[in-house]
């Protein structure tokens, strides 16, 4: 038994040598977007040659980044940057939040609203702004006899699309727009950018950019809304609850339909129909005063340092960031190999974003138009916009009806803040 | 040799041992510990004693999952055993292509939960669609026997090899006596086969019970818990609980709800094995 024993000790012994020795400072990098993990990859390649400070790149698989990330934390080798997707994901971090204040990277932002703060603290960095609406097909909605200056309010939108709607067969089509699948891959275009919408409105006419109970008042707004996308869609409501994501590009990109409520994340799914052929239109929902509305613009990727980190780990990472976005290469690789929209004031010029649906939303807000502001990294957890989405789901097969939406929506909140403060 | 053992059975034992405390027992005395604190990761916990468990019980969600998963759980006991048995008969006739029809029956086995979910989902839908009812992500009833059949498929094949071992053990000399004495073949299958395989029946409905009070795969691809977590089961709800909420005290009661749920399966089945072994003979 005493051998067991020195045995045993013997082993705990070179696993305390094999933990203690540890490198030089390091980077450790969990990214959240699988889309651009071979660009981070070689990224940190060409920073590891130039500095021989070594950067490791991790990409999360979609959808699992917040387990991935509870796990990594954990062990001695733990991430130094990681990120957050706005105030609700912060309160999970919040302790492993190195403070960014006096980083370069906070003074490059081109906009404060783009710093996560907690306090004076500096708790996460925007590193890329994204914008969404409804991506329009133009050479279709000519051919059905409109221009996309005849769509300039919710009301103009439902004429064209009910008109389209009406007239599908003979334009071709199976409908004005793709179906508003409720599937777990296409849902979160409703529940969440969607409901972002009356959530948009609520803040501004109460002028607040957060709330513990929300109420509502532009439900009927997005019960319009809604209404309109089932019903001049290319599919029966009732069938809804089965479309997936793809579903709804196939659609787009088979031109059977006009209209594809998504982002500029999209871009890549889309691009075969031509920049020409494409635009966004802001998602009106009938707000007084919208016809000055423009696309929805906003984050929820904010870079995080681990405040746990060893502090030459925590330094190395801050180097990197601000390499990143200052050097040449990395300028580069964000805007023009990730196609990011990248909030620094370094990315200017040739590194400005070559996205032509970006291009749409720079027009749009140099119109004079007024972008919507992202509010729904506010939603008080998963939990409310699952709720949110299967009561959606439910009204749109006629098997719910929408007071059951209304309740998801306000009575929903109020539960899910409480349980979560 | 047999003195070496004697001397060196814990070397023997040991990794077998390692593996199993590391992977089973250690796991599981941190899951205990973590059920009562408060964390976002495991090793910053602050302790906050039973209030864990109280919240379990006040989430009306998890008694609903429980409700439906007690439902789901009796249901497909019952039937995978029966057709598991049924088809175990019929296959040990001797009927021609009996080898190939017990690969087939076998062969859903082999593809796993989420797989077989979203399969399902798919052909589930087709037919609702085309028999012009809610879809099942709308309707929780359909939810239910959808994985009822998705469970059928999946799990009679496997019962059925295991009740085919069994019946292939029935001596033969009992079942020529009982003819002998006249016994028709329905009471040769209730007084002399169904006795003798016992054991069997104890192990499948084990198996069975304890996979449907488990599941989470398939009722996560199937149906997700839609709609409005009506068809939501216990391993779903728990999964929910710990991922679908923000906040530290979220993750403590996904914990203490998964501790709640182990005692649950464990009570379950020692009532299982308690009642199904005193049925078991001796041969």
């Amino acid at each position: 038994m005493k051998k067991i024993i020195a045995l045993a000790l013997a082993l705990v012994l070179c696993m305390a040598l094999a933990v203690t020795a540890s490198a030089d400072a390091s980077v450790y990098y969990l990214n959240f977007k699988p889309e651009q993990d071979a660009q981070w990859q070689e990224l940190a390649k060409i920073y590891t040659e130039q500095t021989g400070v070594p950067v490791t790149v991790v990409t999360a698989a979609s959808g699992d980044y917040e387990t991935t990330l509870m796990s990594e934390i954990e062990k001695s080798e733990c991430p130094t940057l990681f990120q957050v997707n706005g105030p609700v994901g912060l309160a999970n971090w919040t302790d492993y939040c190195y403070d960014l204040a006096d980083t370069e990277l906070v003074k490059h932002l081109t906009n404060d609203a783009f710093a996560l703060k907690e306090g004076d603290a500096v708790k996460g960095v925007a590193y890329v702004i994204e914008t969404y609406g409804i991506i329009a097909n133009t050479k279709l909605l000519e051919k059905a006899g409109y221009t996309v200056a005849d769509i300039t309010n919710f009301e103009t939108l439902k004429k064209v699309a009910e008109d389209i709607q009406a007239r599908k067969a003979e334009l071709g089509l199976d409908g004005a727009f793709t179906s508003a699948g409720m599937d777990g891959s296409s849902d979160w275009r409703f529940k969440t950018h969607l409901a972002n919408m009356p959530i948009y409105y609520e803040y501004q006419a109460d002028g607040i950019g957060n709330t513990a109970a929300i109420k509502g008042t532009y439900l009927d707004n997005y019960k319009a809304i809604w209404d309109l996308y089932i019903n001049n869609g290319t599919c029966e409501p009732a069938l809804l609850a089965s479309k997936t994501g793809n579903d709804a590009v196939a659609e787009f990109v088979g031109e059977k339909a006009v209209f594809y409520q998504n982002g500029t994340w999209a871009w890549n799914d889309v691009k075969e129909l031509g920049a020409e052929n494409l635009t966004m239109l802001p998602i009106y929902i009938g707000v007084e005063g919208e016809e000055n509305q423009g696309l929805c613009t906003g984050t929820e990727n904010y870079w995080c340092v681990n405040a746990i980190a060893e502090q030459e780990d925590i330094d190395a990472t801050i180097a990197f960031l601000e390499w990143v976005i200052t050097s040449e290469e990395g300028r580069k690789c964000m805007s023009q190999d990730m196609g990011f929209v990248v909030p620094f004031d370094t990315f200017t010029g040739e590194y400005a974003s070559t996205n032509p649906l970006v291009a749409v939303d720079t027009a749009l807000t140099a119109a004079g138009k007024a972008p919507v502001s992202w509010n729904f990294p506010t939603m008080p957890s998963e939990e409310w916009k699952n709720g949110v989405g299967s009561a959606l789901t439910a009204y749109a097969a006629g098997t719910g009806d929408w007071a059951a939406v209304v309740s998801a929506f306000v009575d929903g909140w109020a539960t899910e803040y409480a349980l979560t403060h | 040799m047999e003195n070496a053992i004697k001397k060196y059975w814990p070397v023997f034992l040991l990794p077998t041992l390692a593996a199993f405390i590391i992977g089973f027992i250690w796991p599981f005395l941190w899951g205990i510990y973590l059920s009562f604190h408060k964390f976002i990761t495991v090793s910053k916990t602050t302790f906050v004693g039973l209030d864990n468990y109280i919240k379990v019980f006040q989430d009306a969600t998890f008694v609903e999952a429980f409700w439906f998963t007690a439902r789901f759980t009796i249901v497909s006991t019952i039937l995978i055993n029966i057709f598991a048995f049924a088809l175990a008969l019929t296959l040990t006739r001797g009927l021609r292509g009996t080898n190939a029809f017990r690969t087939v029956f076998f062969l859903p086995n082999l593809i796993g939960g989420i797989v077989l979910g979203y399969i399902w989902q798919i052909l589930l839908n087709g037919l609702l669609t085309n028999l012009g009812l809610p879809l099942l992500a709308l309707d929780a009833r359909y939810g239910f026997w959808g994985l009822i059949i998705l469970m059928c498929w999946q799990q009679i094949g496997y019962m059925m090899i295991i009740y085919i071992a069994g019946l292939q053990n029935v001596p033969g000399d009992l079942i020529e006596a009982a003819s002998i004495d006249g016994a028709t073949s329905f009471q040769t299958l209730i007084k002399v086969k169904l006795p003798m395989v016992m054991p069997s029946v104890t192990i499948c409905t084990f198996l069975t019970l304890t996979n449907s009070f488990k599941l989470f795969d398939q009722n996560l691809a199937l149906t997700g818990g839609e709609p409005a977590k009506a068809s939501q089961m216990l391993a779903l709800n728990i999964y929910d609980t710990f991922y679908a909420r923000a906040g530290a005290q979220w993750k403590g009661i996904g914990q203490a709800k998964a501790v709640v749920f182990f005692l649950l399966v464990i009570s379950i089945s020692l009532v299982q094995l308690y009642f199904t072994r005193r049925k078991e003979v001796q041969q």
